[in-house]
């Protein structure tokens, strides 16, 4: 498979908190110079540049600087280079580099993500989309796939994954306390992550007397709005020994989308678009699930991370609350260590890009105090919900 | 949960489609007290959201028709967070599948139906809210089919 062309040969990261106050363009800055440094090259050797979802996309915060500021603030010399949102989720923009490197177009790529919704949202809550038109934008008319869902309320991917949830929930009788464990593994992974977020102790208790977003959402099935910005470098596989870290070798990718592109005519209510990622990524290598050492799967809400356990083959469908149930498979020193950093849930929204990071972290055995024992070889980076999923397999030969 | 009488009295603000030819019949069939999709006359497929091929047979021969209106809850949400001021929770987001066509959903508000009333699978029938020209479909119990 071409995907094999190709290797993570650095990864950077600014800052990361709450309304940090800083220009998107430094902590742009900080995590590129950063993720050049640590895979042991120069600016001169970057020839690929991608990013999602383009430059200042989306609500404000959303994204920061796009392909062409980065290009002239480093003054890059670029063979290739890529940035949107039409692509399989967030690491569609990493999919992107390591097919133009297996396809030759580039030697390394830095790809990107910054994100700078905490500041944006300021001292205020966490606003809906279109929570604008009411009062000064009271002309404001939905449209596109806003236009099905906005005259309802349904304003927020809370609401639109937690109709999944639910029907997950009458199908397979997952529950709440089941849900509550992708939450709380989380929040004792971010306790041994300095750079986390939240990190003080969550119980089962505090979970189920949280206020309620949307059923079954409470506060704490719902990511934390963050800034900061991520980077990775991806190499030629053949253009990588000399540099300063051992390679990780891409496995594999999932960037299927085979059902309706779409948050409400999917025909399953009880998985989205990863459900055709995960199980393209396990057709294109002789790996299986029981080889993966390290799953760092998106959770921007807690069942979504169930999910992609489910999507991936780590159980079978619908046993997705079973297997987290109680916490142990997915602990650090479980079965599949999940989301070891503390996710987006507690270690903040960093949109997509956090689990690749921590992926390759943990990989290279810097994990720190949430170091996976056993030297970890396989670790598995997935992201998006709905109708955005993309997936890698990474193996450290 | 806290029980709470009735779901969703008119909100004092509902953001509102944009209203254009290729999607008028939907957002105005309730003036006609219709629901309405586009449906393709070769296949009898329903269609929606309204594209002008039916995906199924790829046939361009469209036509508005009336669906029963009748459908089936697939999923629902009460929705706690006020994300729009002026649309004021809790209410009860719902995803329905018309009866002619399950795979055809809408997401919607169920309305006249205590919160904790609310299940999965429970028949559902539209009814509408009309707002400077535009019918939003919503939904109500359909306590006549008695399924």
């Amino acid at each position: 498979m071409s995907e094999r062309r190709a290797a993570i040969s650095g990864i950077g990261q600014s800052q990361v908190g709450r309304r940090l106050g800083r220009d998107p363009m430094e902590l742009t800055l900080d995590a590129c110079l950063d993720a050049i440094a640590d895979a042991g090259l120069d600016r001169r050797d970057i020839d690929g540049l991608a990013t999602y979802p383009g430059g200042w996309f989306g609500p404000r915060g959303f994204s920061g600087p796009g392909i062409p500021e980065l290009q002239d603030a480093l003054r890059l010399n670029l063979s290739w280079y890529a940035g949107g949102p039409e692509l399989p989720g967030q690491l569609g923009s990493v999919i992107e580099a390591i097919t133009a490197v297996g396809a030759g177009l580039a030697t390394h790529v830095l790809c990107f993500r910054t994100v700078w919704e905490s500041t944006a949202q300021g001292a205020g809550g966490r606003s809906g989309i279109g929570a604008s038109a009411g009062g000064d934008g009271a002309g404001f008319r939905a449209s596109g796939i806003l236009e099905w869902t906005l005259p309802y309320g349904a304003a927020s991917a809370a609401v639109w994954i937690a109709l999944y949830a639910q029907r997950h929930m009458h199908e397979y009788g997952t529950t709440r306390e089941q849900l509550a464990q992708i939450a709380l593994t989380a929040r004792r992974n971010a306790a041994r992550n300095p750079k986390a977020i939240y990190r003080e102790p969550l119980t089962l208790d505090d979970y189920l007397a949280a206020r309620m977003i949307s059923t079954p959402f409470c506060l704490y099935d719902c990511d934390v709005p963050a800034d900061g910005a991520t980077a990775v470098v991806v190499s030629r596989a053949d253009r990588v020994r000399d540099l300063r870290r051992p390679p990780l070798r891409v496995e594999a990718v999932g960037s299927a989308l085979r059902g309706r592109p779409s948050w409400d005519q999917f025909e399953d209510l009880t998985t989205m678009a990863m459900r055709d990622a995960g199980a393209m990524l396990w057709q294109r290598t002789d790996l299986r699930p029981r080889h993966v050492d390290v799953a760092e799967l998106y959770d921007g809400f807690s069942f979504l991370a169930l999910a992609w356990i489910e999507a991936l083959g780590f159980c079978a469908r619908g046993e997705g609350g079973a297997f987290v149930e109680g916490g142990a498979n997915i602990a650090l020193e479980g079965e599949l260590p999940l989301n070891t950093h503390g996710g987006q849930l507690s270690a903040g929204r960093l949109h997509g890009y956090g689990f690749l990071h921590e992926a390759a972290l943990q990989l290279w055995g810097e994990g720190g105090a949430r170091q996976v024992a056993g030297d970890p070889r396989v670790a598995v980076a997935a992201a998006g919900g709905g109708p955005l999923a993309g997936c890698l397999l990474l193996v450290r030969d | 949960m806290r029980s709470v009488v009735s779901t969703l009295p008119r909100p004092d603000f509902r953001v509102l489609p944009l209203v254009t030819e290729r999607n008028a019949h939907f957002w105005t069939g309730g003036a006609h007290g219709e629901l309405r999709f586009l449906r393709c006359r070769a296949c009898r497929h329903w269609i929606h959201p309204p594209s002008p091929i039916c995906a199924v047979c790829l046939s361009r021969d469209l036509a508005v028709e009336a669906a029963s209106g009748r459908a089936r809850v697939a999923s629902y949400t009460v929705n706690h967070q006020r994300w729009i001021p002026g649309f004021e929770p809790p209410y009860v987001v719902a995803l329905v599948e018309i009866e002619e066509q399950p795979s055809l959903r809408l997401t919607t508000n169920l309305v006249r139906c205590a919160l904790e009333d609310v299940r999965i699978d429970m028949p559902v029938r539209v009814c509408f809210e009309e707002r400077d020209g535009v019918w939003i479909p919503l939904f109500e119990p359909d306590t006549e089919t008695g399924r």
